[in-house]
């Protein structure tokens, strides 16, 4: 999902202000959504009347009673219009931090690196042509198959998961930053080297800035591998996070849990690349707007 | 006397793109000369290889035959006397019109303060003073060329090198910034090397204007003086009757480069035609 949306970014810098320009045309679509939202959840809270349907799809209603369980810690004794009751226990906190961490750190480390390396390489045409071959099997391989050997290698703790989240995070931005490096226009180079430039100097003014950019349209992607590597590598083992809790839920064949714990991902990866287009919009002021 | 620029019979060849090992000339034996404080034009048919001398005088390419002195000294790597003003966009478009302009300082390692005020100085006597924290993509195509040349004249270079600057501003603007750099130019002579395939820009500004073949192995064919008096005011001086007779002369020795040039343009077409 979050890759198909950065190459639009990469093609449109800031498709922000176009599409909120669109929504303030056609105030409606708004309407329209919330409706489609409505009826899709009202299609499945009929469908789940029926027990056997309810086992594999899960009950709407359920599902919004976990999550609040989850994040409110209050009870509330069954009713006539609340067979089960609310019991709320106040857990995901724990889980969903020890997540998100996992997220910033690997979004930070696989960034830095992705960015150090992308630059090297893309500098140094030797190691380039040297490594080559090895970069590229390194990106076919499908590497959540890695995370038994990081859970091998870093225990059970976060640090396998920020591993695996790293090998997903690094390509996307060591890919963009060496094809930005490689594409930087030679006009803007000859003319630093005529005012003077030596080659650190080159480095700052012109190279890193430049790579920043790549890195800019590269990171709504990025932010969202950080995500997953995190949530695979916890479903795959761990003792905390919201991939454990899934993990837990599906073991007793608890639908609305794993449904609870979905829902709960999802609004995360948007508030993450919420703040990645806030801090997009905040370091970028110096590309020009669309509108 | 001693030339403030000396290209003294540069050849230039290139690997040619068809990959048969057969090399391409793109400027031959060329001997060219600008004296301290001239302004001296290039003009020739477009694809000539004008962009090639500069890049040879600048130091950014290595002729494979002929040497390069500045100021009587051979020229090995970069021309570090000389500031080059390129014909694309070549300003950073992360930095405000201020922070390019104070680029070369900074690289100099001109203290901030000083580089400002430098800086400054420059882009109000190019009438930028207003826009000095514009990004790029917030100043028009003139405007980015005055931050260009403020950019490049701002390090005090002793030769300046343009690579035809002005093409693409329209030519209301164009006009302008042609009068705005006699202006500069007349207050500090420099050694000017301005290539340009407009051949009323080359009359207009210049003390002489040289006059290339078509490529390849591209070559002088000619040389004239302008003898022409300054001030000028590029938009008046093409009504004087001087300006007319040097128009007509030069064009004489231009008009077949050209005409030979665009037939080279055509012929290949041609001649996959044929057969």
């Amino acid at each position: 999902m979050s890759k198909s949306k950065s190459n639009a970014n990469s093609l449109k810098p800031n498709p922000k202000g176009e599409s909120s320009q669109r929504l303030g045309i056609t105030k409606q679509l708004w309407l329209w959504q919330l409706m489609l939202a409505i009826i899709t959840i009202g299609i499945w809270n009929w469908v789940s009347k029926d027990q056997q349907w309810a086992f594999f799809l899960g009950e709407p209603a359920a599902v919004f009673i976990r999550i609040i369980e989850w994040f409110v810690p209050i009870t509330v004794e069954p009713t006539e219009w609340l067979s089960t009751g609310i019991h709320g226990t106040g857990e995901i906190y724990i889980h969903l931090g020890v997540t998100l961490l996992e997220t910033v750190l690997a979004f930070v480390i696989g960034t830095t690196l992705g960015l150090a390396s992308g630059l090297w390489l893309a500098l140094s045409p030797l190691t380039s042509a040297l490594l080559d071959p090895y970069i590229k099997a390194l990106n076919s391989m499908p590497r959540v198959i890695l995370a038994p050997i990081f859970g091998l290698w870093f225990g059970l703790g976060i640090w396998s998961k920020v591993a695996l989240a790293v090998t997903l995070v690094f390509f996307v931005v060591f890919f963009n930053v060496y094809q930005g490096i490689r594409e930087v226009n030679p006009v803007i180079l000859a003319n630093a080297k005529m005012l003077g430039a030596n080659s650190s100097q080159l480095l700052k003014t012109v190279y890193l800035p430049s790579a920043t950019s790549w890195v800019f349209s590269s990171l709504h992607s990025s932010v969202g591998l950080a995500f997953v590597g995190a949530v695979v590598g916890e479903y795959l083992g761990s003792a905390k996070g919201v991939g454990y809790l899934i993990l837990q839920a599906e073991g007793t064949f608890d639908v609305n849990t794993v449904f609870a714990g979905i829902v709960v991902l999802t609004v995360c990866a948007l508030l993450l690349d919420a703040v990645v287009g806030r801090m997009e919009r905040r370091l970028m002021r110096w590309q020009p707007n669309t509108n | 006397m001693d030339f403030a620029l000396e290209l003294d019979r540069v050849t230039c060849e290139f690997a040619s793109t068809s990959g048969d090992g057969s090399s391409y000339t793109a400027v031959k034996d060329t001997t060219l000369q600008v004296r301290e404080g001239e302004f001296v034009s290039v003009v020739g048919p477009t694809g000539c290889g004008k962009s090639t001398l500069l890049n040879v005088a600048a130091g950014l390419l290595t002729p494979s035959k002929g040497r390069v002195r500045v100021f009587g000294s051979p020229l090995y790597g970069l021309n570090t006397r000389a500031g080059y003003m390129f014909q694309s966009e070549a300003l950073l478009p992360w930095r405000t019109a201020l922070e390019n302009v104070l680029l070369g300082l900074e690289y100099k390692g001109v203290p901030k303060l000083e580089a400002t005020t430098l800086a400054m100085d420059w882009l109000s006597k190019v009438g930028l003073i207003k826009f000095a924290n514009n990004y790029v993509h917030q100043l028009s195509g003139g405007m980015r060329k005055r931050v260009a040349l403020a950019q490049t004249l701002v390090m005090d270079p002793d030769i300046i090198l343009m690579d035809e600057p002005f093409s693409a501003l329209d030519v209301q603007t164009r006009q302008l910034m042609e009068n705005e750099l006699l202006d500069i130019w007349s207050k500090q002579k420099k050694a000017v090397l301005f290539i340009t395939h407009d051949l009323d820009e080359a009359i207009a500004l210049s003390d002489r204007v040289i006059v290339l073949s078509a490529g390849p192995a591209t070559h002088p064919i000619g040389e004239f003086d302008i003898s022409l008096g300054r001030p000028r005011n590029v938009a008046e001086i093409r009504h004087e009757a001087d300006y007319t007779r040097l128009h007509a002369q030069i064009w004489d020795v231009l008009r077949e480069e050209v005409l030979k040039g665009y037939q080279q343009l055509l012929n290949p077409s041609q001649g996959l035609k044929n057969e």
